[in-house]
């Protein structure tokens, strides 16, 4: 069982939940960005929450398959086709083998999700299937697809769960072109003056197109930081720390004009200093931002951060039963 | 009696531990953070997802649905206190000699097609414009004084197994090179990098903003596992490896790229003891020490 790669997409891989504990050793998380997404994906076509999908970016591959599958599309809006017919997106979908998948253009976000019922069965690396380009590991030959590639897909079993053919309304996500994106401060929030942090917090930030599965470029007012004398080893610019590593969603400002939000792919570690970091509970919020879209960062504390996760953790489980 | 905790603690959003050991690079900084990485390790705490020691701090991953925050803070500066009252403060580890072709084609050509905009010096490369910014003769003495004395591998990160390293003199003798004005968006694989007090070898090909000294002869992260020194893991430096770079010509480069094209070549290495105190007490006898362990095998 496969899916042949007619035309690849702008940059299209295989993602899963992510590598998860070698960021010690500079290899990112990875997985899909948009996990929630990704996840209703694949409860809609019978897979586990940790199968692999296909995560398109702006411009979806077009594929056949080689068999009889069950696949759905989540994520981003976009027009789906099978055979040229159009589908909806959310729903579970039926293949018989030679049935063409194609995307029409995207109307919102960057990333959709194609979550066929067996998962994507490209070899574990370190425990994930997903895509590390910079690192030539996971996905298809550690890279994104191109034309001629054969996608394997695993052969499916039954979850145990109750079929869901489509996604209720309600449990959709939302792409807005205006976010309040929550943070907490800390690391080197202290580098900033009562004016950069005023800045960081209260200013509307717009999403430049220098945004990836590495991280996300805000263009604003900038920000100001404390005069100091920089430390041994840090780098003269008051934007530099001495090397450390980076939590994933964390936000730099290098030189202190544009803030940078490391996403999955990001490097693990560097010098520019961290102000803030995204909650665990908003990173899927991120990753359905398209450039152009206006951003406040809010802070919240540990508290507030934990009880938003807990309500996504609620409504996975509920997604789940 | 206890000691305080003096490190600086802090929060990465709900999933990150931040430990500031000290604001400026330090060997001390960096042995304290490897410590208690290590010793967070063998506790095996549930809900620990990542151990991350860095330069001079710490970032440790975890799942706050299985691990209370305010429990793993406790539980790290209870190993804050104990490394910093332990007495025996000695690293296992090994030396390894690193094969460089300092002042290489590759390096210099990438590095003339990022001056304008990228770089102070327009004129000359990266290791006139080191040489300069140190007070040295010029480039081959800058070359000397990178090779003759071991580094110590502070971090391992940025991307897939890049090793930050620091060099085992006194800090009156730490070269010191800015980084590029704007990160170039080239970088060939193995070139021995340096930004600040620290060299590094970038791993694979990509981005990178450290002036640009030279490439590495073999690789030192290997996907596909096909050398005998990544036969455990593909990548191939860890925290607290020393590092003995050595210069080497284009015919030794070429070598060496036949052995790793036939999949013979291994690094020279040993093992050895790194001991925090004699390195501080006298460094320069020290490291000659640790050149011994290497030059016996």
């Amino acid at each position: 069982m496969a899916f042949d790669v007619l035309e690849p997409g702008l940059s299209t891989t295989a993602q899963d939940q992510g590598r998860i504990g070698y960021y010690k050793f500079g290899l990112p998380q990875g997985g899909s960005m948009d996990q929630y997404s990704a996840t209703l994906a694949n409860r809609l076509v019978g897979n586990t929450v940790s199968d692999a999908v296909l995560e398109c970016t702006y411009i979806g591959p077009k594929l056949v398959s080689t068999t009889n599958a069950v696949i759905a599309v989540t994520g981003a809006p976009v027009d789906v086709f099978v055979n040229g017919q159009l589908v909806p997106e959310y729903e579970r979908i039926e293949l018989l083998a030679g049935d063409e998948l194609k995307f029409g253009v995207i109307k919102g976000g960057t990333k959709y999700f194609i979550a066929v019922h067996g998962g994507i069965d490209v070899p574990e690396v370190l425990g994930s299937r997903s895509t590390y380009p910079i690192g030539a590991i996971g996905g298809v030959d550690g890279r994104a697809l191109v034309a001629g590639d054969v996608v394997p897909v695993g052969v499916g079993s039954d979850n145990g769960l109750p079929v869901v053919t489509s996604i209720a309304v309600d449990d959709r996500p939302v792409f807005s072109k205006e976010v309040k994106v929550r943070v907490m401060l800390g690391l080197y929030d202290h580098n900033l003056s009562a004016k950069g942090l005023d800045s960081l917090l209260n200013s509307e930030w717009t999403l430049t197109p220098v945004a990836d599965r590495m991280g996300l470029r805000y263009s604003g007012p900038g920000v100001e930081w404390k005069d100091r004398e920089q430390p041994f080893g840090a780098g003269q610019d008051p934007s530099n720390i001495v090397d450390a590593g980076y939590a994933v969603g964390s936000i730099q400002i290098p030189g202190g004009t544009q803030p940078i939000i490391l996403h999955r792919d990001a490097v693990s570690g560097g010098g520019y200093a961290m102000v803030a970091t995204v909650i665990s509970a908003d990173m899927d919020l991120v990753a359905r931002c398209a450039p152009g879209t206006k951003t406040r960062f809010v802070a919240v504390n540990m508290e507030e951060a934990l009880a938003a996760r807990q309500e996504n953790n609620a409504r996975a489980a509920r997604i789940w039963s | 009696m206890m000691q305080q905790t003096m490190a600086r603690y802090t929060w990465g959003g709900d999933e990150f531990l931040f430990v500031e050991i000290t604001e400026g690079m330090s060997l001390e900084a960096n042995f304290i953070s490897n410590s208690i990485a290590n010793a967070l390790e063998l506790q095996q705490l549930a809900g620990i997802v990542d151990i991350c020691p860095a330069n001079a701090s710490l970032l440790v991953r975890f799942d706050p649905d299985i691990l209370d925050w305010q429990q793993l803070e406790r539980a790290v500066r209870r190993l804050e206190q104990e490394v910093r009252a332990a007495t025996d403060k000695v690293l296992r580890t090994r030396i390894i000699e690193i094969p460089v072709w300092y002042n290489d084609p590759y390096t210099n050509e990438t590095g003339a097609r990022f001056r304008e905009g990228y770089h102070q010096r327009p004129e000359g490369n990266d290791l006139d414009y080191a040489a300069e910014v140190n007070g040295l003769a010029d480039a081959e003495e800058f070359i000397k004084r990178h090779h003759e004395t071991p580094w110590l591998v502070s971090m391992v990160g940025f991307v897939a197994g890049l090793p930050f390293l620091y060099q085992l003199v006194e800090r009156e003798q730490q070269l010191q090179v800015p980084k590029y004005l704007s990160p170039r968006t080239d970088t060939p694989a193995l070139t021995v990098g340096y930004g600040g007090c620290f060299s590094c070898i970038y791993s694979v090909r990509g981005a990178g903003g450290y002036q640009m000294f030279g490439v590495a002869a073999a690789p030192i992260f290997d996907p596909a596992q096909r050398l005998d020194d990544f036969s455990d893991f593909m990548i191939f430096f860890k925290p607290g490896d020393i590092v003995k770079f050595k210069p080497i010509d284009e015919a030794e480069y070429r070598r060496i790229q036949t052995e790793v094209d036939a999949g013979t070549f291994r690094y020279r290495q040993t093992p050895i003891d790194f001991d925090l105190s004699a390195a501080l007490a006298d460094p320069n006898k020290y490291t000659l020490s640790l050149l011994e362990a290497l030059n016996g095998i």
